[in-house]
């Protein structure tokens, strides 16, 4: 008997708006001027707001952070193309999603200068999960999430994030094959930004695209110029439907970089070359938009001062809010104690009084 | 009231709470076709479909995360990992989410779940599946654990688990599985989670069990009863997180002398733990150092030779009598 082929798969990339800020006008999602104008803010906005925290962190005003610069035009247009009832299960450098899905620019220097305050949202429907340190671990949280969703009937979808060094990570294959399992309504999304710390894409896995990854588990998977806004909104807008119908999940893989360092306390001069960063920034994706924008017509010198101004201003009173005696006085020394159980828990009473003694003895440590 | 098995007992409760909140599911592998291996979840696929009751795949951490995830949404799932032995593959998720979201959202966020697990040897069973493992779940803040010891508060704990807010390691002392029977009420019995069960009152001395621990206990307890007139207190302490201190300090006051048995190794373990309350609170009350009857601190031995490993009820009377006559 012949040997024969037993399974055959392909990988389409999208890319939309090129590198110049050039559009493939067959691709184009044909978004508003307002829809545009809107997920350029939100970029631009993420991006202002990582700038600022890096210099706090440098000043000693914040702790150490993820900094999540180049890779706006990910998150953004997927939180904008999210319903309110989505479940948004975000992994750490999806700081414009975030922004997008309601959360307080302040929450983000409370949860990186050491508070779980960070954490608490402005109202319990976000339907947003906090931050995760631990890698991978989202994707059966997604799993679940839709699961749910359909078993309620509502019509919602949970759509989380993961790195490329989450792809080597247990649990990103097995909420992949959960959900395709189960046909669950959900969109899993890789921020592929090339490197895991020190760990670049092709020591992670010799796996010539990380969206065949997908493909293994039955799930439709498509890889996207994670870079490009546009590419990105075509993409989850036709993930978000296939769910919606009861199609199942999909894989989104993201091309992207990461522009800045893994964490604050990291030194990539250690492991890149200056001439691949200098690349990288070229491809990144606000001065794309920027010129795609002002090609279109609806961008000028005017309109970016105004921006920038503006940003300013949103960005200085999320500093004020966080660096807020009045704010950080409401913050009980002894919340921790508060919410371990949701039932009475005399034993854990006991410690807190003696946590309250010690703190008052040494003069209070909040 | 109709007698039953440990399997019977935690199949009606399942059954029952199924029967009252459309929120409770049961997930896990072979829970569904199979009825679970050992058939404790047998007859609820028939009953309520498989949207309620879920055949996984096989994965640990993937049962957890996906139960996590359906907790989040505001149903309750109760899902199964096959042995508490495979259960280590979903810790990564128990710690870093199940125990820590409602802390680290200040409440936005909880998960009421349950992760059951048969626990414990005298089964003759395969390697990995004869671990005592109690305390490695109890250690971790925000997570509860409950080892049932027979049918009735097996089926009342269980059901206070599955309407609890927080997540549940339910752990079942696989060897009093089909080892007895007792009498099960049909209408609904629920015992509080974190409260411990004086079974016997007495005033000689206390001793201090749970899960399958309670038959050599309760043995070796009737039988230096009868041979020396002896009162003893019997604590079973059904839930190991929230551990119920009190009722152990309160009781040792009393009698001034402790004996606890306990299957997991030495060290590290709850009986630990048992005794570092007692001497917070009521060291000055006793006669005798507070004995323990343990594993030891080995690789849980294979089958051929658990009868050495596990404390037997001769082992229990004998630290009864050391202690009675310190």
């Amino acid at each position: 008997m012949p040997k024969k082929s037993v399974a055959k798969f392909s990988v389409p990339h999208i890319q939309v708006l090129d590198e110049t800020g050039k559009v493939d006008a067959k691709l184009d999602p044909k978004l508003s001027d307002e829809q545009l104008l809107e997920m350029h803010r939100w970029m631009r906005l993420a991006r202002a707001l990582d700038e600022r925290m890096l210099k706090l962190q440098r000043q000693g005003r914040l702790g150490t952070f993820p900094p999540c610069t180049g890779q706006e035009a990910t998150s953004v247009p997927i939180a904008l193309a999210m319903q309110k009832n989505d479940w948004f299960a975000g992994a750490f450098r999806e700081l414009g999603g975030r922004l997008v899905r309601g959360e307080p620019l302040s929450n983000t220097l409370f949860y990186y200068n050491g508070w779980e305050e960070g954490n608490v949202l402005p109202s319990d429907d976000l339907r947003m999960l906090p931050i995760s340190v631990v890698i991978g671990c989202q994707f059966p949280h997604a799993a679940g999430l839709a699961y749910a969703a359909r078993y309620k009937g509502e019509d919602a979808v949970a759509v989380a994030f993961i790195g490329d060094g989450g792809t080597s990570e247990g649990d990103f294959h097995e909420g992949l094959n959960f959900a395709a399992a189960w046909q669950a309504p959900a969109v899993f999304v890789c921020q592929n930004n090339q490197w895991a710390i020190s760990i670049p894409r092709c020591d992670q896995t010799p796996s010539e695209t990380l969206a065949q990854k997908g493909i293994a588990y039955g799930i439709p998977s498509v890889q996207v110029d994670g870079n490009d806004p546009l590419a990105v909104h075509v993409a989850i807008t036709e993930a978000l439907d296939r769910a919606r119908k009861g199609e199942g999940p999909t894989f989104i893989e993201a091309v992207t970089y990461r522009l800045m360092m893994h964490t604050t306390a990291d030194d990539p001069k250690k492991y890149r070359t200056e001439e691949e960063e200098k690349r990288a920034w070229e491809l990144e994706p606000l001065i794309r938009f920027d010129k795609y924008l002002r090609e279109k017509g609806i961008w000028d010198d005017k309109k970016e001062e105004a921006l920038a101004a503006e940003l300013k201003a949103e960005v200085d009173q999320a500093v004020a809010d966080f660096e807020n005696a009045e704010t950080m006085a409401g913050f009980a020394p002894d919340a921790p104690f508060d919410h371990v159980y949701g039932t009475e828990h005399p034993y854990i009473e006991e410690q807190r009084r003696d946590y309250l003694e010690n703190m008052k003895k040494e003069g209070g440590h909040a | 009231m109709p007698k039953m098995n440990m399997v019977q007992a935690i199949n009606m409760a399942l059954r029952q709470e199924m029967e009252k909140d459309k929120d409770v599911l049961v997930l896990g592998q072979d829970v569904a076709r199979d009825g679970g291996v050992f058939r404790l979840t047998d007859g609820l696929l028939d009953q309520f479909g498989k949207e309620r009751v879920i055949d996984t795949p096989l994965a640990e951490s993937g049962i957890i995360g996906t139960s996590i995830g359906m907790a989040m949404a505001g149903l309750r799932p109760v899902c199964e990992m096959q042995f508490s032995g495979f259960s280590y593959l979903m810790m990564g998720q128990f710690e870093a989410h199940a125990t820590r979201l409602r802390s680290r959202t200040h409440g936005q966020i909880t998960l009421p779940m349950v992760i059951r697990m048969p626990y414990g040897g005298g089964v003759r069973a395969l390697e990995h599946h004869s671990e005592s493992r109690e305390a490695t779940y109890a250690h971790l803040p925000g997570s509860k654990v409950v080892t049932p010891s027979g049918p009735r508060n097996a089926r009342a704990l269980l059901i206070a688990a599955i309407r609890d807010p927080d997540p549940v390691v339910f752990m079942e002392p696989k060897h009093s599985y089909r080892a007895f029977r007792e009498e099960v009420p049909e209408e609904e019995e629920v015992m509080p989670l974190g409260k411990a069960q004086v079974v016997q009152e007495g005033t000689d001395l206390t001793l201090v069990s749970w899960g399958a621990m309670m038959r050599p206990a309760l043995k070796a307890a009737a039988e230096i009863e009868k041979a020396r007139g002896t009162s003893i207190e019997i604590i079973d302490m059904l839930t190991i997180s929230p551990l119920d201190g009190d009722t152990v300090v309160e009781s040792v006051r009393k009698t001034g002398r402790c004996v606890v048995v306990q299957e997991a190794p030495r060290s590290y373990g709850v009986s630990s733990e048992i005794i570092a309350r007692i001497n917070d609170k009521a060291l000055m009350y006793l006669e005798a150092p507070v004995k323990r009857l343990t594993g030891y601190d080995v690789v849980t031995p294979y089958f051929g030779r658990e009868k050495s490993y596990i404390p037997t009820a001769p082992r229990v009377a004998r630290g009864i009598e050391e202690t009675l006559d310190f």
